[in-house]
């Protein structure tokens, strides 16, 4: 088979809406992700035993069980429990509940790597604990937890073909009904394999720099 | 657990102490770090706590800053209970809310100094004023700026701690503490962790502080001669409880104790 440029002209456009569709997926589940990461974390540092049990369960769970089943169950079985959700809200919710799970990790690394003292100073000038949080302890779990939090957001990025099993219309899901429309499926999946390599390697460099700017710009050299 | 309703609401009278510690008893499971502490020390006040390691004096510091609880009696500040809150007309273990409240008279200085890494020596020193205090950014800038002056520490009030020497990082962290203007100043070994030859440049910020401003201050210290020097009195700490307290010049030239005697020799042979 050889490879056809007028084909690969041809299927273009349709590839470009769909890559457009993949990082909405990526994004709407990252931003999910990492606001409920963050709670998770939160909720399994607090005072309240039964909270912090619950949601270390939760996380295991998530973290224990693969995405493409947790994607299956929000999308056939909600509805059996009358929670009918279209794909895009089911896949969202998925894939934003389980990489909220790693996410949660990796945060909790990072506000644990803030040393006790750090705590106290905060006591000691009588700052509430939502203000230690949010002025002195997250601000300084960022750093350490970017390479982390990089990793994962390449991760749910090469994650989003999942969602064409519940025909989300993300590249792999174009992809496919390109190859079985014309029977030709060499240069669509090349091109989704393009389409990936490239802004994965391009978020790793954009992490990276990201990194090294957050820690000079907090001072931490 | 003991009867709380022995303890008074609040202390009254012509002699009120800034500090007691009333009976106070503190345990990790079965060891005891301090038992049957009574201690008060008085407005203006400077008393220094000294002893060997394990001896319980840090720890007479953290309970005062409501970082570690107590297990047994009350700690009160200015005449009200620190560690425990009235309530229906007894005392019971202070909650959160309370302890935030109580624990506004009250400033540390740390070892490790645990300036914020990620503010300038000028953000340090202007959060709590401005999240806990509300003051505006301005009237904090310019409390800082003032303090900065005092601890000579000015012209470095843009650095971040990563910057500045360990002298200097304890200066601006002695700053940050008397921003909230507390009563009561607590030194935790603040030169243990420096460099002998910065060690002065701290040393004489506590000095002026002594001399020029009318706060209460407790020290934990190794600094013998600067303890002698600066200090109302001094607490000889050993095993959990105050062996012996004197003024400085009584304590050092004439201990009563032979533990005393025996610590404070074996701390002149290792100079």
């Amino acid at each position: 088979m050889q490879w056809d440029w007028q084909f690969t002209v041809e299927i273009l456009p349709r590839m470009l809406w769909a890559t457009v569709n993949t990082l909405m997926a990526a994004g709407i589940g990252y931003a999910i992700a990492a606001v409920l990461g963050l709670i998770f974390a939160m909720a399994q540092r607090t005072r309240f035993r039964s909270l912090t049990v619950t949601v270390r369960e939760v996380v295991e769970f998530l973290r224990s069980t693969p995405l493409v089943l947790q994607i299956f169950f929000v999308y056939y079985v909600g509805p059996e429990y009358g929670v009918s959700l279209s794909p895009w809200v089911a896949g969202m919710i998925a894939i934003g509940l389980h990489y909220a799970a790693y996410l949660s990790e990796v945060y909790r690394g990072g506000i644990e790597s803030v040393s006790k003292g750090q705590w106290e100073a905060c006591t000691a000038i009588n700052l509430s604990p939502a203000q230690a949080y949010r002025r002195i302890i997250l601000p300084q779990a960022l750093p350490p937890s970017v390479a982390g939090m990089g990793n994962y957001l390449i991760s749910i990025f090469k994650d989003t073909p999942m969602l064409s099993v519940i025909g989300v219309a993300e590249l792999m899901q174009a992809a496919n009904a390109i190859g079985g429309q014309n029977y030709r499926y060499l240069e669509p999946y090349t091109i989704v394999g393009l389409v990936f390599l490239i802004i994965s390697l391009f978020s790793a460099a954009l992490i990276r720099s990201f990194e090294n700017w957050i820690r000079r710009k907090l001072g931490m050299y | 657990m003991q009867d709380l309703s022995s303890y008074p609401l609040e202390l009254t009278g012509p002699d009120v102490p800034m500090v007691r510690f009333m009976n106070v008893r503190k345990t990790y499971g079965d060891f005891v770090v301090l038992d049957d502490l009574n201690l008060d020390v008085a407005a203006g006040e400077m008393v220094t706590v000294i002893g060997p390691s394990g001896s319980g004096k840090t720890t007479v510091l953290r309970m005062l800053m409501t970082l570690e609880t107590i297990n047994g009696g009350v700690i009160y500040v200015d005449g009200k209970p620190l560690t425990h809150m009235p309530k229906n007309g007894v005392l019971v273990p202070a909650d959160a809310k309370y302890l935030r409240k109580a624990r506004s008279s009250i400033g540390m200085c740390f070892q490790h100094f645990n300036l914020f890494p990620h503010m300038t020596a000028l953000e340090n020193c202007m959060e709590g004023p401005v999240q806990v205090l509300g003051l505006s950014k301005k009237e904090a800038r310019e409390r800082a700026e003032e303090l900065l002056s005092m601890v000579g520490m000015i012209e470095k009030k843009d650095q971040h701690p990563a910057r500045l020497s360990g002298g200097q990082q304890q200066r601006v962290a002695i700053a940050r503490a008397l921003a909230m203007r507390p009563k009561v100043m607590l030194f935790d070994e603040v030169t243990s962790a420096l460099d002998p030859e910065v060690i002065g440049e701290v040393t004489n910020v506590i000095k002026d502080l002594v001399t020029k401003h009318n706060l209460t201050m407790l020290m934990v210290t190794h600094q013998m001669g600067f303890a002698r020097d600066i200090s109302d009195r001094i607490c000889f700490f050993f095993g959990g409880k105050i062996e012996e307290q004197n003024t400085p010049e009584e304590l050092f030239t004439n201990p009563q104790k032979e533990r005393t005697q025996q610590f404070l020799s074996a701390v002149k042979a290792a100079d």
